[in-house]
């Protein structure tokens, strides 16, 4: 290693000699840049699964524009919408298909007792509202009433239970004082809100919401004639249907808008995102911590430099070189236990948490910068390092 | 130490010799500011010969070091005129003083070694300096300079395993390793045993001789005393007695 950075800085490094020189030091700093770095990548990781768990509903959707209540923020939320502008959507010259979806939810008790929070999807059975084979190979079944078809990935439930479903064999359960009769499966996959997936028919899903009405859809899901251009289809829906109660976006929008919504003005998406900064500001002090007392400890040694005759870049340079051999050892160890650390989340949670590639280098990037920071605000230390002193 | 050996006074001609590396003139220097502004030289006159191995002698606080320091371009020149190998250092900028001090060898009372480094490495640093070219064959004569201090079975030891005296002779070939035009030792020998630091002082004589290497050491060591060229003697910030020895 020494070798290899003389070689690289053409130099003795005297940074990475310094810094194995105190193991125990060199220990804790890379310790504490390790910590920083799983901190950071654990908050991205769940910043990330938030984003792909909101995504998965979108995905699911056979559509191409929404339109959705104007005071609509997520999926979840917002007024009803009136069925009228479903069928003024369809005058519209371009537009191929409309049709509603309902958007509610439920509580499933456990054999247990505990709860499963589930989202509910009420479709036309009559049409394929969701692009997903299992369910569009079901709709028949669940046009009958209090049929239903869940999703295998809910939380926290054992699979053979959902293997014996798919094998054929009904289960039943009862929801909002109705009994709910599940012959089927496919797999969506829950997010923070919700452990999982419910599909049942519009008049199953009013027999479930007996507040709801079929006149009063959560969104409705638009398709477009095949090779239309959006834009103006958008443009003329828009003029088409009253701005007061509704408005028309693309789904790919519709799901950005519910993304910036989640991440920022929700709680959840908050605590993640300030998690990150927790992360980087603990490193920036463990790693100003190391590099400043290191400095302040070799003054003398620095101040003997001067005299030698190394200008104050010398210095930085061996400073910076220290920085960056701890933001690269600290990091590796950081990223392995990430690693480790997002298959047992995902495994127990069940939430899509994926290391991505980006993510890995825009944290090695960040704790370099990091490294680099408090290194920059360690050297201004040097310049109490006076050669006159010295005799 | 035997006065009557000296030879000459010192005439203030000597600060017109064109191949002085040293010359002073009408150096005043003052510490602190306002109320407690307190001059430390006044009017110091004096050129350094080439070769010559020359003592500062002084009460404490009669300015040595204060001379020692603005003549090794380790701070700036307040008033009067300080030449040093050629370069002006009055008005020069830190930039030309780190350049300046490239050409230069300290040698500190606290020998301020690098614990992490080996005492090869250490001196590796004295030699680092001059960059790239300089480097050819390093080991060699890091390995050279150490072996002459005495310090052959010692090359790859770190300070922490050497004692005093043996690290500030790793210091010494610190200073000496990048062939220095001047060296400025403040009481170096005061870590140092007697034989080692003779051994020291005979090798800056060997090196003024053989490459004209110029010495200005503060000591009160009689023996060294007794080796040195010139002996200047300073009271109250001012030079008061200057002779040459035979
Ligand atoms: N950094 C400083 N700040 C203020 N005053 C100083 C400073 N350095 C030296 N002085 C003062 O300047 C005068 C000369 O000091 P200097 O260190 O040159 O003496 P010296 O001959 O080297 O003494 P010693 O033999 O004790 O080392 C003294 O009065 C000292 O108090
Ligand atoms: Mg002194």
């Amino acid at each position: 290693m020494t070798i290899l950075l003389g070689h690289l800085l053409g130099r003795l490094p005297i940074g990475w000699l310094q810094l194995v020189h105190n193991k125990t030091r060199l220990a804790a700093a890379l310790a504490g840049v390790a910590f920083a770095s799983v901190l950071v990548l654990m908050q991205l990781g769940f910043l990330g699964a938030l984003v792909a768990s909101i995504k998965l509903p979108y995905d699911q959707m056979n559509a191409d524009l929404l339109i959705s209540a104007s005071d609509m923020n997520t999926l979840a939320d917002g007024s009803p919408l009136p069925r009228q502008r479903m069928f003024e959507a369809l005058t519209v010259k371009g537009v191929q298909s409309a049709t509603p979806l309902y958007y509610g939810k439920v509580e499933w008790k456990q054999p247990d007792g505990t709860i499963r929070n589930l989202d509910v999807f009420g479709i036309d059975p009559s049409v394929e509202t969701l692009r997903n084979p299992a369910i569009s190979a079901r709709l028949n079944d669940i046009s009958l009433s209090d049929v239903a078809l869940i999703d295998a990935r809910v939380r926290n439930v054992s699979k053979s239970l959902f293997a014996k479903i798919a094998a054929g064999e009904p289960y039943r359960f009862e929801v909002k004082g109705r009994t709910l009769k599940v012959v089927g499966t496919f797999e969506i996959g829950g997010g923070f809100s919700a452990d999982g997936y419910l599909v049942v028919s519009d008049q199953t899903f009013l027999r479930l919401f007996p507040q709801r009405s079929a006149g009063a859809p959560n969104h409705i899901l638009v398709t477009l004639a095949p090779g239309a251009d959006p834009a103006p289809i958008l443009e003329r829906l828009r003029a088409t249907l009253p701005a007061d109660d509704s408005i028309v976006r693309t789904v790919e929008e519709t799901f950005g808008r519910d993304q910036a919504f989640q991440t920022t003005q929700r709680p959840v998406g908050l605590v993640f995102g300030f998690g990150v900064v927790i992360g980087i500001l603990v490193g920036i002090i463990i790693v100003y911590q190391v590099l400043s007392t290191d400095v302040a400890e070799h003054l003398k040694e620095y101040a003997t430099f001067k005299a030698i005759g190394y200008s104050q870049r010398f210095f930085l340079g061996i400073v910076f070189e220290e920085a960056l051999i701890l933001a690269i050892l600290g990091f590796v160890p950081g990223f392995l236990v990430s690693l480790l650390l997002y298959t047992v989340v995902a495994t127990v949670t069940g939430l899509p948490l994926a290391m991505t590639w980006a993510r890995a280098a825009f944290v090695l990037m960040g704790t370099l910068g990091m490294c680099a920071l408090s290194g920059a605000i360690a050297t201004r230390k040097l310049a109490r390092a006076n050669p006159a002193d010295l005799f | 130490m035997d006065l009557s050996a000296r030879r000459e006074l010192y005439t203030d001609g000597d600060l017109n010799r064109p191949d002085a590396p040293v010359v002073v003139k009408g150096l005043n220097h003052w510490f602190g500011e306002g109320e407690a502004r307190k001059q430390a030289l006044f009017d110091v006159n004096l050129a350094l010969e080439r070769g010559k191995l020359t003592v500062l002698l002084g009460a404490s606080g009669s300015g040595k070091t204060t001379l020692l320091t603005l003549m090794g371009c380790l701070r700036r020149v307040q008033e009067g005129s300080l030449t040093l190998l050629g370069t002006q250092l009055a008005g020069a900028d830190e930039r030309l003083l780190v350049q300046c001090r490239r050409r230069l060898g300290f040698i500190f009372q606290a020998h301020n070694l690098h614990e992490s480094l080996t005492a090869m490495e250490n001196v590796r640093i004295g030699l680092e300096v001059h960059g790239k070219a300089a480097m050819a064959g390093w080991e060699r004569a890091s390995a050279h300079l150490l072996k002459i201090l005495g310090l052959g079975e010692r090359l790859h030891y770190l300070p922490g395993n050497l004692s005093g005296g043996q690290k500030q002779r790793v210091a010494v070939a610190r200073a000496l390793v990048g062939n220095p035009d001047i060296v400025f030792a403040d009481e170096p020998t005061a870590a140092l045993d007697k034989n080692s630091a003779l051994n020291a002082v005979a090798l800056l004589k060997r090196l003024g001789t053989e490459r004209g290497t110029t010495t200005l050491m503060v000591t009160h060591d009689t023996k060294i005393m007794s080796l040195a060229d010139r002996i200047i003697t300073m009271e109250d910030g001012r030079i008061v007695d200057d002779r040459g020895t035979t």
